[in-house]
Parts: structure tokens; sequence; C-alpha cells
């Protein structure tokens, strides 16, 4: 899934580009809690998430997670969007609650991340 | 919807409160985040989380929830258990991520 | 595998408890280098989670901190040690879903009781050491091959 259709599917804003970039989001994972988004396989995942600190973009880098989610409209504040731009993960802002990303996504035939 | 569709049509194990089960279940929240769900979860709500704090119970107490969804193969501590059957909350576990245990329940509340 | 390494790369960096600002840097870092050291990405993966989560406990946890890293042909060994409380039960705090993390920080994401467990899973060899009142020791290698 493109990340053009994934921000369509959750009316969703890009935080961190001016142009949606030509990622493939294979699968999703939504969690709020960093060590179960590491325990995950989360290769070419999208991570769905409440929190919006630095170390939610670090915890990201780490686990392979290429594009964040964050759910209720949360914006995180600007030195987190200069890390994830220099991280290359781009960042989305959706109004929908995690239930409704995640619930909508699935729908759209989106799989969870593997358990390891 | 009841509770008791929901666990048979998720498998899931019920590890408390089995007479609950009847209860007719309004929606559902995902949040590991306890002070998320005191400000955004719903009455007669399911709570998908992987969150096994001892305080759990309390917060799906105080909300009046439908239950908890424990995901993610976590275990869950004696004491979390013995506080739900107390209180009367169910705890419910399945090995399936948070994000297609949502995306089932979605479908099925639609 | 043909890793451009000869002889032994060694390093460290300093931790500081309560940084959550740059928690992460570390293993940034060192997942850098080996990622111009050509390792395999699965072998990369598995070290940046194990050490990310050693800084993490380091910054969650302990005053202070050092994250040591030693790399030769056939593997990495990542020795994390800290000044902080120091364990009590290490087999209580091995358990998956055992934490002590207070509530500020589990809103902040942290403290599903995993990290341990997950440094554990994702070396070839894991040993805890701690001194309560002291601090705490983790060394982890993982093989190249
Ligand atoms: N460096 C340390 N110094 C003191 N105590 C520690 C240290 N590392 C771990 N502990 C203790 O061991 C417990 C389990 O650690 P572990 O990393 O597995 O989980 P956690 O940090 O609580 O949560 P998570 O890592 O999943 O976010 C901690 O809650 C803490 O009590
Ligand atoms: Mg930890």
């Amino acid at each position: 899934m493109t990340l053009k259709e994934i921000a369509e599917i959750l009316n969703a804003a890009l935080i961190t580009d001016s142009e949606y970039p030509d990622i493939n989001i294979q699968n999703a994972c939504s969690a709020d809690m960093m060590s179960a988004v590491l325990y995950y396989h989360t290769p070419n995942s999208l991570l769905i998430t409440g929190l919006t600190q630095p170390h939610v973009i670090r915890t990201a880098e780490i686990a392979g997670i290429k594009t964040i989610v964050f759910v209720l409209n949360k914006k995180p504040d600007d030195s987190t969007i200069e890390l994830a731009r220099q991280k290359n993960i781009p960042l989305l802002s959706t109004p929908c609650c995690m239930y409704t990303a995640s619930g909508r996504l699935y729908q759209a035939g989106l799989p969870g991340c593997l358990n390891k | 919807m009841k509770l008791s569709e929901l666990v048979e049509k998720l498998a899931l194990d019920v590890k408390t409160f089995k007479d609950g089960l009847q209860i007719e279940i309004k929606g559902a929240y995902v949040s590991d985040l306890l002070s998320d769900v005191m400000a955004n979860a719903g009455k007669c709500d399911i709570w998908i989380t992987l969150q096994t704090h001892l305080n759990i119970v309390a917060v799906a107490s105080m909300k009046g929830l439908a239950g908890i969804i424990i995901v993610g193969n976590r275990p869950v501590q004696e004491e979390v258990l013995k506080k739900a059957e107390e209180e009367k909350i169910a705890i419910l576990t399945t090995p399936k991520p948070a994000f297609e245990v949502a995306g089932k329940i979605y479908q099925m509340l639609k | 595998m043909a890793l451009n390494i000869s002889g032994a790369i060694e390093g460290s960096f300093q931790l500081i408890g309560g940084n959550f600002a740059t928690a992460g840097e570390a293993s940034t870092q060192l997942k850098l280098k080996l990622t111009n050291l050509g390792v395999h990405e699965d072998i990369i993966r598995r070290a940046a989670i194990a050490t990310f989560e050693a800084e993490m406990n380091v910054i969650i946890y302990a005053a202070a901190g050092r994250l040591h890293y030693y790399i030769t042909q056939q593997s990495i060994k990542i020795r994390v040690e800290d000044m902080g409380p120091g364990i009590e039960d290490i087999s209580l705090a091995m358990q998956e879903g055992y934490s002590t993390a207070p509530e500020w920080v589990r809103e902040m994401g942290w403290g599903a009781g995993m990290g341990l467990p997950n440094m554990k899973k994702n070396s070839d060899k894991f040993s805890i050491d701690s001194v309560v009142g002291e601090g705490t020791t983790v060394e982890m290698v993982i093989n190249f091959s």
C-alpha cells in the first residue's frame, strides 16, 4: 500500500514532506509500548501510535519501520519532525483514534506485523 | 454485539469474570496508555491493549469498559487477574497483535 | 561474508540517565557503523534492538552509564554498564512482563517488561550482572554468521 493511499484512507496529513515519498508499506503495527514495537518483525511496516516524542522516531529507525502515523490529530514538536526528516521516516497525522485507523487499514487489506 | 460472540469469533482466552460475557459491546478502543484510555475511551467499549500493569483493572472499572483484550501473547500477572475477578472485569487474551484484533472487531461492529 | 574489518574496532558512548531527548543516539550510531562495515542487515537489526533496549534501561533507571562495543570479523560484543540502583532479583527482572517502571515512564511508552527479554532474544550470548546500590552490567555478543 502506498503512503498516499494510506493518507487517503485515514484522512491524514503528511507532516514531514510536501510530496508523498514513494514507499510501499506491507504491514502495520499499532502500539504505544516501544519494546513491543521492537519485538515484532517490522521491516516495511507502518507504526500507528499515540506517542510523539523523539524516542518514538528512534525506535522506528532501530526497528526498521518505514512510516509513523500519529492518531487523534497529534503533532510532534519541531525538533522531532526534524529528527524524522534526518532519518527519512515520513510522519502522518490522522484525526482517527488507533482503533479506527487500524480498522480502516485492515479493511483495506493491510495485514498486521508478524510475531517473530 | 455481545462480548461472548467476540470471544467465540476471535478465539479469545477468557481469563477472568466468565459471568460477564453477556454484556453488549458499544465500541472499541486501542491504547497502551492509561491516561489516554481515561480521557478517550467510551462506556462499554472493549479495550485492546498490550498493557498489563495492575492499574488497567481500575481504569476499566472507572470507565465502565466492557472488558480488556490483552494482545500479543502477553503474560498477565496473577495479581492482575485476581483484582479483575474482584472488580468484575473480563480479561481476555490472544496471541494476535493489536492491529489485527482491532481490524477484525472493526469489521464485526460495523 | 567478506567484512571490511582488520583486527578489532572498538569504542564507547557515554549515557546520561533521564536524557530522553537523545535516548537511542548511541544505538543509532552503532547501527550506522555496522552498516558501513557491510554487516548483514538482519544482524544489524538484532544488534541495534539489543543495544537500544540496554541503552533505554540506563536512561530510565540509572544516573549514568557507558556503552562499549568491540567489533571483530566474527562478532560484535556490546557491554553496557551503569551507575544505578542495581537489580535485586535478576531472574524476576528477566521475566517477560515484569517491570518497575513508574507511571511517567509508562506514559512515554516504556515499561512493558520486554527489554531484557528482547536483549536476550536478539543476542547469541547474553549475561547480566548487578549489585544493588552500585549498578548493572549487561554483556551481549552477536555473531556475524
Ligand atoms: N539498568 C538497570 N538498572 C536498574 N534496574 C533495571 C535495569 N534494567 C532493568 N532493570 C529492572 O528490570 C525490570 C525489567 O527490565 P526490562 O527492560 O525487561 O523492562 P522495562 O524496562 O520495565 O520495560 P520495557 O523495556 O519493555 O520498556 C525493570 O522494570 C527494572 O526494574
Ligand atoms: Mg527496558
